[in-house]
């Protein structure tokens, strides 16, 4: 079966590691979050599992085979990031950007190309953006654009059966309460079409009602993996994250911390 | 309405065709300029039975005729050769580097191709005589390029980082390119003899005098070769308009897009200079005015910058010659008096991110 793997990946710069000893397998249709504190290493994980950065220890492994085997270009039909914070040079537009997207797809275009940007800038809340220039919009605009253009870039299944992989960092970082459930929504819906969906989070409550599983990571390690509803106690969050927290429960039923001036119910 | 399109950050853009076309027009009407001006004036009239004999291959011995084709017209297609490869080769710089005030004048590219030919003018006989023989008039051309490649490698290592080349790194690297060149060429200068000094001095200043078919059709060749090689650049210098890293996300070889883009600019930065001097700001400005009326998209800034930077050299062309006649203006120093103000505009608008 299809499936991301690390198998004990680390990145090391000079002599400091950022990441290390790295084990983890990652299926498609499924949402990840990648948790911890600042400084825990997320983003370097995130940026092994995309291919940015090579592993100086251990491999990570796409379908078996290590990334940096696959080629690029292949790569690109099949597995989309959404940049943390990117600027771009000269004054392109959102619907510019968003069109990026679909370059990897340019030697094999859809009949509706055009209609699959304006789609998915519908989906993240963008298309009245469309003419205006990246650069002077928002953070939060900024975000929703860039994930525009990964869902572009990953807008329908693969012929071949290949599957599809969305690597987010910090997607909800920029953005306001109801575009953060409204992206958290749309990745799911995307994992619920097979795609394979790793976001890197500060937000527990987010990961808590939409990953199916979480990595928390302190100090370059993975501390736990698991189940989210199973993995984030109180216990551990108040232990990683050195805040004290309670659990409570949403009308919805759906669990939800609260942090700070609580003593840790664990002790 | 209270706020104003640009105030929001709103694009009006004119469509690729309307800008293509602009440009073509630009080009011809410039064309049409410097073929009647000169010394010996033609009028429209004479110029299209000037034209029509020379399509239908008939040789009269008229002297617009003689004036056309020997004088006028290799200067006006060397001038076409030039501005082209320069607003073309400015518009890949600025993409590569990711930024729009690099010109392959201002950053030292064009210099460092003057002083290779100003080495080779001077020195040449006696450090490697046996080139000239061997490559012929290709001799020039390919010290230039080597001098302009040179150029570029190493104000991209210099000025290159994490969140693309930073725009005072590779301005104050363009600095002191400039001034090693300026001072190479100088010293060159004291050990050429007359003869050399005059052709030195023709390469600082920049000019279209030197047109003779011969080196117009080689300077032609080169930038048409690549013109056509950028064009295949459009689509990866707009992914890497993202970053160099969310290109390779995109699947863009970026690498070997770097490499494509450098050696693009140096042939065509190498050809120019080693047979005109010196010509400054068209790489500059032609781009730039492209973007504000058709925007950043790398399909049509290319082709049109090409097309803006010939027209601009052919009208600044007309103007050096006609001007004081019957002195010539340089023409180097006609676009740097025009070219400098425009920098500096740009500098203010870009203040904040330098």
């Amino acid at each position: 079966m299809s499936a991301l793997e690390c198998i004990d990946a680390g990145f090391q710069v000079g002599t400091k590691a950022l990441l290390s000893g790295m084990t983890a397998r990652l299926l498609p249709g499924r949402v990840y979050a990648i948790l911890g504190p600042n400084g825990a290493g997320k983003s370097t994980l995130l940026s092994l599992l995309s291919g940015q950065r090579r592993p100086t220890h251990g491999e990570v492994r796409l379908d078996g085979l290590p990334l940096e085997r696959h080629a690029p270009a292949a790569l690109a039909l099949r597995r989309a990031v959404m940049p943390q914070e990117s600027s771009v040079a000269f004054d392109f537009n959102a619907l510019e950007i968003v069109t990026l997207g679909r370059l990897p797809h340019r030697t094999a275009p859809e009949a509706d190309e055009a209609g699959i940007v304006d789609s998915a800038m519908a989906l993240t809340d963008v298309a009245a953006l469309a003419p205006r220039i990246l650069n002077t919009l928002s953070g939060g605009e900024k975000a929703r654009v860039h994930l525009a253009r990964a869902m572009a870039q990953l807008w329908h299944p693969r012929p071949g059966g290949d599957t599809r992989w969305l690597l987010l960092d910090e997607p909800t970082a920029a953005l306001d309460v109801a575009h953060q459930h409204a992206t958290m929504a749309l990745v799911r819906q995307k994992a619920a079409q097979g795609v394979g969906v790793v976001a890197v989070l500060h937000d527990l409550n987010l990961a808590l009602r939409y990953a199916d599983e979480v990595i928390v990571l302190g100090q370059g390690r993975a501390m736990v993996q698991g189940p989210t509803a199973k993995v984030l106690s109180p216990a551990l969050v108040s232990e990683v994250w050195r805040t004290p927290c309670e659990l409570v429960a949403g009308r919805d039923g759906a669990p939800q911390y609260l942090f700070g001036g609580l003593q840790p119910s664990a002790t | 309405m209270s706020a104003t399109a640009a105030s929001i950050g709103m694009t009006r853009r004119l469509a690729p065709r309307t800008v293509l076309g602009a440009g073509a027009t630009l080009l011809l009407l410039a064309f049409v300029l410097g073929a009647s001006s000169g010394a010996y004036a033609i009028s429209t009239a004479q110029l299209w039975g000037v034209l029509r004999d020379a399509w239908q291959g008939v040789v009269e011995p008229s002297p617009e005729h003689l004036v056309f084709m020997n004088i006028r017209l290799p200067r006006l297609m060397l001038g076409i050769a030039a501005g082209c490869g320069l607003g073309m080769a400015g518009a890949v710089m600025q993409g590569l580097f990711r930024n729009p005030l690099a010109d392959p004048g201002l950053i030292g590219i064009s210099s460092g191709a003057a002083l290779a030919a100003g080495v080779t003018i001077v020195l040449g006989a006696w450090l490697w005589p046996v080139l000239p023989r061997t490559l012929g008039s290709w001799t020039l051309v390919s010290m230039a390029f080597g001098g302009g490649f040179l150029v570029t490698l190493l104000i991209y290592v210099l000025s290159r980082s994490e969140s693309g080349t930073r725009m005072a790194l590779m301005l104050l690297a363009g600095i002191a390119i400039n001034a090693l060149a300026g001072a190479g060429l100088g010293l060159l200068s004291v050990m050429a003899t007359d003869e050399q000094l005059r052709s030195l001095q023709f390469w600082l200043l920049g000019s279209l005098g030197g047109a003779r078919w011969s080196a117009v059709a080689l300077v032609g060749v080169v930038v048409l070769l690549a013109c056509a090689a950028s064009l295949t650049l459009a689509a990866p210098l707009n992914a890497i308009a993202l970053g160099e890293s969310q290109a390779a996300l995109l699947g863009v070889d970026v690498e070997r897009t770097k490499r494509r883009a450098i050696v693009v600019t140096a042939f065509a930065v190498g050809a120019v200079t080693a047979t005109t001097g010196i010509i400054g700001f068209i790489g500059l400005i032609a781009p730039h005015w492209v973007r504000m009326i058709a925007g950043p998209d790398h399909r049509i800034v290319l082709p049109a910058s090409g097309l803006l930077g010939a027209a601009l050299v052919l009208a600044a062309d007309t103007v050096a010659r006609t001007i004081l006649a019957p002195a010539e203006l340089p023409l180097g120093v006609l676009t740097a008096f025009i070219g400098v103000p425009m920098f500096l505009l740009m500098l203010r608008h870009y203040r904040h991110r330098i």
